[in-house]
């Protein structure tokens, strides 16, 4: 019988660390990444010697385009002492350091290695948003760039056969947008810790200032109906649909199981990943589904023996809104056709049976691509660790956390479930 | 019928002569736009030529403001905006394409389903042109919009 679908050997999270994420001109990904070393360092309970780390794995999108640099395997690790030791970068757009983290784990589960540091970065503020625009349409397909699509096009068209199918429109995704921003004012490391109504508020004040009309909005959804605030970028998504551009860096530290209580004594665990790739939007069978989540998806359920029922809490990769409603669906916590419904029903809030992005998402926390992936997965070790402040998920016995991460516009997803034991 | 490799510059070389030309699988009939030359259902590198008639249907579609730089260049943007989407043809296989004759201002009139037939865009100038694929509504202009 084939073992196939199982690691031979376990692994644990047991620290981890995390920029603020914003747009820093000045600093660059050495200074990102030290700073998010320095925590992950420091989050080990028991302590630990950086030089005990056997490999390091770094995801990163395009740094050889926005700041002309290619090669950062070697520059990361002459930054964290980790000379002659291997270093490998991984690339898979917006998943790259998702896939990173997946190879520190293969390289421990294979018993190569004892202990391996994941991580990634993206320095994105260098360039004009333009710049940055075509930087990331380099990860669509060919075939949408010369079709005229952008990256915001690809998920709007998506979002025009999802609305066509099921019948949701502009205004349930406004539900999705406002969700975000309510959890973005408890995570101190948001690029946007602002809810709606605070960019309401600031917006009054700014045109109170200047002495122009005052704007009379009922509500949150009546602001993001205005498009003076949240004109069209690519229809129907709008400005408050899309993430932003960012910079920033996250690392995790991997172990394995057997020696995982040397570091801490209630560590996280891996309990099954999975990855997937997918089609471009000529090719895809379904508009409004990503086959390389369900595959991904497929793989980590199988691997954990969990189900969507069991996923307490999961950071879903929200590039825009339309996504996150999508991916619920593809990750199966809600059935196709059902999660617009039931983010409006408040289903996904942080209060909510299934919260989604707790961290604010890329929405509001903040985007730098190649540090997403594992981004999200320090939300969810900082959840089952029971430290995310203001914004930990208020359910007893918290136990099982996911990220799912996406890359380019589809064409590759990760799926990873953490769990305490 | 043709002696072309099945790849992704005889597809341009053909739109450039106003042909729609995927690939069909001589083993399995499944079909390919743009053509590949193995085939993903059954693995068979035995391929013929097809010409596409270049009807079909409007399976999706964005109207993009913030245009990137090469659409830029051409005055698209903010005040000129444009629609793109995927088209269903009636052989069955989708596309991605400009979608012109409808309103780009108005996406929200926009529906999918609505019938389109293929229309030749030629770009650039003597031997710099090319001929990029566009669709567009081929009812009357009132039921595309009603």
């Amino acid at each position: 019988m084939t073992r196939k679908g199982k690691l031979s050997r376990g692994v644990a999270v047991v620290g981890g660390g995390l920029t603020k994420l914003g747009l820093f001109k000045d600093r660059n990904c050495k200074d990102f990444f030290a700073e998010a070393f320095i925590e992950m360092v420091g989050s080990v309970d028991k302590g630990f010697d950086p030089k005990e780390i056997d490999a390091v794995y770094v995801g990163n999108y395009s740094n050889d385009f926005f700041v002309n640099q290619a090669h950062w395997g070697p520059i990361i690790s002459d930054l964290i002492g980790h000379v002659p030791k291997p270093v490998t970068r991984t690339e898979a757009a917006c998943a790259s350091s998702a896939v990173a983290f997946r190879e520190g784990v293969l390289a421990i589960a294979s018993g190569l290695y004892d202990i391996v540091l994941v991580g990634g970065f993206e320095q994105m503020s260098r360039r004009t948003t333009e710049e940055v625009a075509e930087g990331l349409a380099m990860a669509a397909s060919p075939y949408e760039v010369a079709a005229g699509f952008t990256f915001p096009g690809v998920f709007g068209t998506m979002a025009t056969a999802y609305f066509a199918k099921y019948g949701a429109d502009r205004e349930a995704l406004f539900n999705v947008t406002i969700k975000s921003h309510n959890n973005a004012p408890l995570n101190p490391k948001a690029q946007f810790p602002m809810t709606i109504r605070d960019f309401m508020n600031a917006r009054i004040e700014r045109c109170r200032k200047k002495g122009e009309p005052i704007p009379q909005w009922k509500d949150e959804k009546d602001f993001l109906r205005d498009p003076i605030v949240n004109p069209p970028v690519a229809w129907p998504m709008h400005l408050f649909d899309c993430c932003p551009i960012s910079d920033g860096a996250a690392c995790l530290l991997l172990v394995a199981e057997e020696i995982a209580k040397n570091f801490m004594d209630n560590p996280v665990y891996l309990a099954g990943m999975g990855q997937g790739s997918g089609y471009s939007l000529h090719a895809k069978k379904d508009l409004t589904t990503y086959e390389a989540t369900r595959a991904a998806a497929k793989e980590a359920y199988d691997m954990s023996g969990l189900t969507p029922k069991d996923i307490q809490f999961s950071e879903v990769h929200d590039c825009f809104s339309i996504a996150e409603v999508v991916h619920m669906e593809d990750l199966g916590f809600f059935k196709p056709g059902e999660a617009y419904k039931a983010v409006a029903e408040g289903l996904s809030r942080l209060d909510g049976p299934i919260p989604i992005n707790t961290s604010g998402g890329l929405k509001t926390k903040g985007h730098p691509v190649g540090a997403t992936g594992v981004a999200q997965l320090y939300e969810v070790w900082v959840q089952l660790r029971g430290k995310a402040g203001k914004r930990q998920v208020p359910k007893p016995n918290l136990r099982i956390g996911a990220a799912h991460n996406l890359g380019g516009t589809g064409g590759t997803c990760t799926f990873t479930i953490l769990e305490r034991r | 019928m043709e002696e072309r490799p099945f790849n992704d510059t005889s597809y341009e070389q053909f739109l450039n002569e106003r042909k729609i030309m995927g690939s069909k699988c001589k083993k399995c009939g499944d079909l390919a736009l743009p053509p590949r030359s193995i085939c993903v259902s059954c693995f068979s590198t035995e391929m013929e030529w097809i010409q596409f008639k270049g009807t079909g249907r409007l399976a999706a579609f964005t109207g993009i403001t913030v245009a990137p730089p090469y659409m830029a260049k051409k005055g698209f943007g903010r005040t000129n905006p444009y629609v793109v989407g995927v088209v269903e043809l009636e052989e069955g296989v989708k596309t991605v394409a400009r979608i012109v004759g409808v309103d780009a201002k108005k996406p929200e009139q926009i529906k999918v389903g609505t019938p389109l037939k293929a229309e030749f865009l030629e770009k650039g100038e003597g031997p710099d042109k090319q001929i990029s694929l566009a669709f567009k509504p081929y009812l009357s202009i009132s039921s595309a919009s009603g």
